[in-house]
């Protein structure tokens, strides 16, 4: 190949590939809900344990809001009822929706302290379920929501083994992952999720971080506050206050 | 392309039928499939708008105020001003989007405040809880409290009035029968101004000893010998004198 056949093939190159790039449109922002702008946003959630009292409502609106199957392994939001006894042993139950709660079998006197923890995904911003995905069917949004393409899941349940907080199922009629997405369709009409909605103790908090009046903005400053397995680097975006050391 | 003709005849020709290929996939990708499924931003952009437009179904705590001003009024100042209309009605969205032919559940048994009110070791102290077996059996809650204003049968006063939480601890304690003055003095003013004006606490060791140190007379309280019992603590650093009993 002599000089001038390289560069007519260098040229050709470098033509082709302008094509490309040029074609692919570089932004494809559009507006989801009429006034609604994911670049203004940046959801979190508070959750006060001290304040749940273990009612279960959250669990129920959830099933209802988002068609969570009714059974009682599917959950999109759970809350854990802790037991530490005074031999230091702890036992964990997810409390049911119902009011068929199982009986205390521990005896009040070798109760060393107890609460409620509930849980729901904590919408990491480093997170592990998006890594993992092999179609790209988990994403996060502008503003700061884990998302599922329903239509792009190919059911693999990779993401469900890699979430550390086990927040994620198969749903049994779409056969595709699922889990808590705040409630977006909520969110994009300026509602609160369902939980938040119901909590009859406001224990938990809905918020926006780029707004500092916003209720997580003062629950923020005013709670010492905690995450789930802060060592994993996952950065949670829900926010525990009052969570005692046995919770995981 | 001289060098084409350099190369035997058959590598020429499977060259041209991969840059065929080649060409083919490339019209495919940039003309034929529609941006949608190639290009990510719209792919996501398109999960948002899915998940964006499915329906509501709480229709949430604003709305219901107003059609039902009554109800909306009497719960904003009541124990129950915190709790959404539709935790205790169910979603009601389809009651917002046709209110005649959709009407919420109005729960009116017992078993619905037993969700909360039934006691619960891990529930918070404080919390009003009951055991439904023993409160009034099969009566309905309604009969006597009403649930957009529940009110403890008792109307609290003085005291209990604000710090309700600390008087149902007290209530369960071995100092349940001693008046919240006994051990604090409210001057008239923190009625009206609480956070300015501030009822006085024990500070002392020997307040508490009043009662509880030995020889000090007092009948069927537990005493101790004040010189030794808990060298440089104040008593309340062990002691919780709301909580029940004991350490």
């Amino acid at each position: 190949m002599d000089r001038r056949d390289f560069l007519k093939q260098l040229c050709l190159v470098a033509a082709s590939s302008g094509i490309v790039c040029g074609l692919s449109p570089a932004a494809w922002a559009r507006i989801i809900h009429k006034d609604y702008d994911t670049a203004k946003h940046y959801y979190g959630m508070g959750i006060d344990v001290d304040k749940c009292i273990g009612c279960g409502r959250c669990m129920q609106a959830c099933k209802t809001e988002n068609d969570v199957p009714s059974d009682p392994f599917y959950f999109r939001t759970w809350v854990e009822r802790y037991v530490i006894k005074v031999d230091k042993s702890v036992t964990i139950n997810t409390i049911s929706t119902g009011l068929d709660q199982p009986v205390v079998t521990v005896a009040e006197r070798d109760v060393l302290r107890s609460f409620f923890v509930p849980k729901l995904c904590n919408q990491c911003a480093h997170p592990p379920c998006v890594q993992v995905c092999p179609v790209g069917a988990t994403f996060t949004s502008d503003d700061g929501v884990i998302l599922v393409d329903t239509k792009r899941c190919i059911g693999c349940r990779y993401c469900i083994q890699a979430c550390p907080y086990g927040v994620r199922y198969l749903h049994p009629v779409t056969r595709v992952a699922d889990k808590c997405n705040f409630c977006y369709h909520r969110l994009v009409r300026g509602l609160l999720p369902a939980c938040v909605e119901v909590c009859p103790k406001q224990a938990r908090l809905f918020g926006d971080m780029k707004s500092s009046a916003s209720p997580l903005g003062r629950f923020i400053r005013m709670n010492k506050i905690h995450v789930l397995k802060p060592y994993l680097n996952t950065d949670p975006k829900v926010y525990y206050a009052n969570l005692d050391g046995e919770v995981n | 392309m001289k060098f084409l003709h350099k190369l035997p005849e058959q590598a020429v020709r499977v060259i041209i039928v991969f840059v065929v290929l080649a060409a083919g996939m490339f019209v495919v990708r940039q003309f034929i499939m529609p941006p949608e499924m190639k290009e990510t931003a719209l792919i996501q952009s398109a999960t948002m708008e899915r998940e964006a437009n499915k329906e509501i179904k709480y229709a949430g705590a604003e709305i219901c105020g107003q059609c039902h001003e009554k109800e909306h009024d009497s719960k904003k100042s009541g124990y129950h001003r915190d709790l959404s209309c539709e935790s205790c009605h169910g979603a009601a969205q389809k009651h917002v989007d046709s209110p005649t032919e959709v009407k919420p559940s109005s729960p009116t048994k017992r078993d619905y405040c037993a969700y909360c009110h039934t006691y619960n070791s891990s529930r918070p102290t404080g919390f009003p809880q009951i055991n439904p077996d023993t409160h009034n059996p099969r009566k309905p809650c309604i009969t006597c409290h009403n649930p957009h204003n529940p009110k403890p049968p008792k109307t609290p006063s003085s005291c209990t009035a604000c710090h309700a939480q600390i008087e149902r601890t007290k209530a369960a304690s071995y100092h349940a029968l001693l008046a919240c003055t006994v051990c604090h003095t409210a001057p008239e003013q923190h009625k009206t101004s609480p956070r300015t004006v501030t009822p006085t606490k024990p500070d002392k060791r020997e307040f508490c000893g009043k009662c509880h140190a030995q020889g000090s007379g007092a009948k069927g309280v537990p005493t101790v010998d004040m010189a030794t019992h808990g060298e440089k603590y104040v008593c309340w650093q062990c002691h919780y004198p709301h909580m029940l009993g004991g350490i």
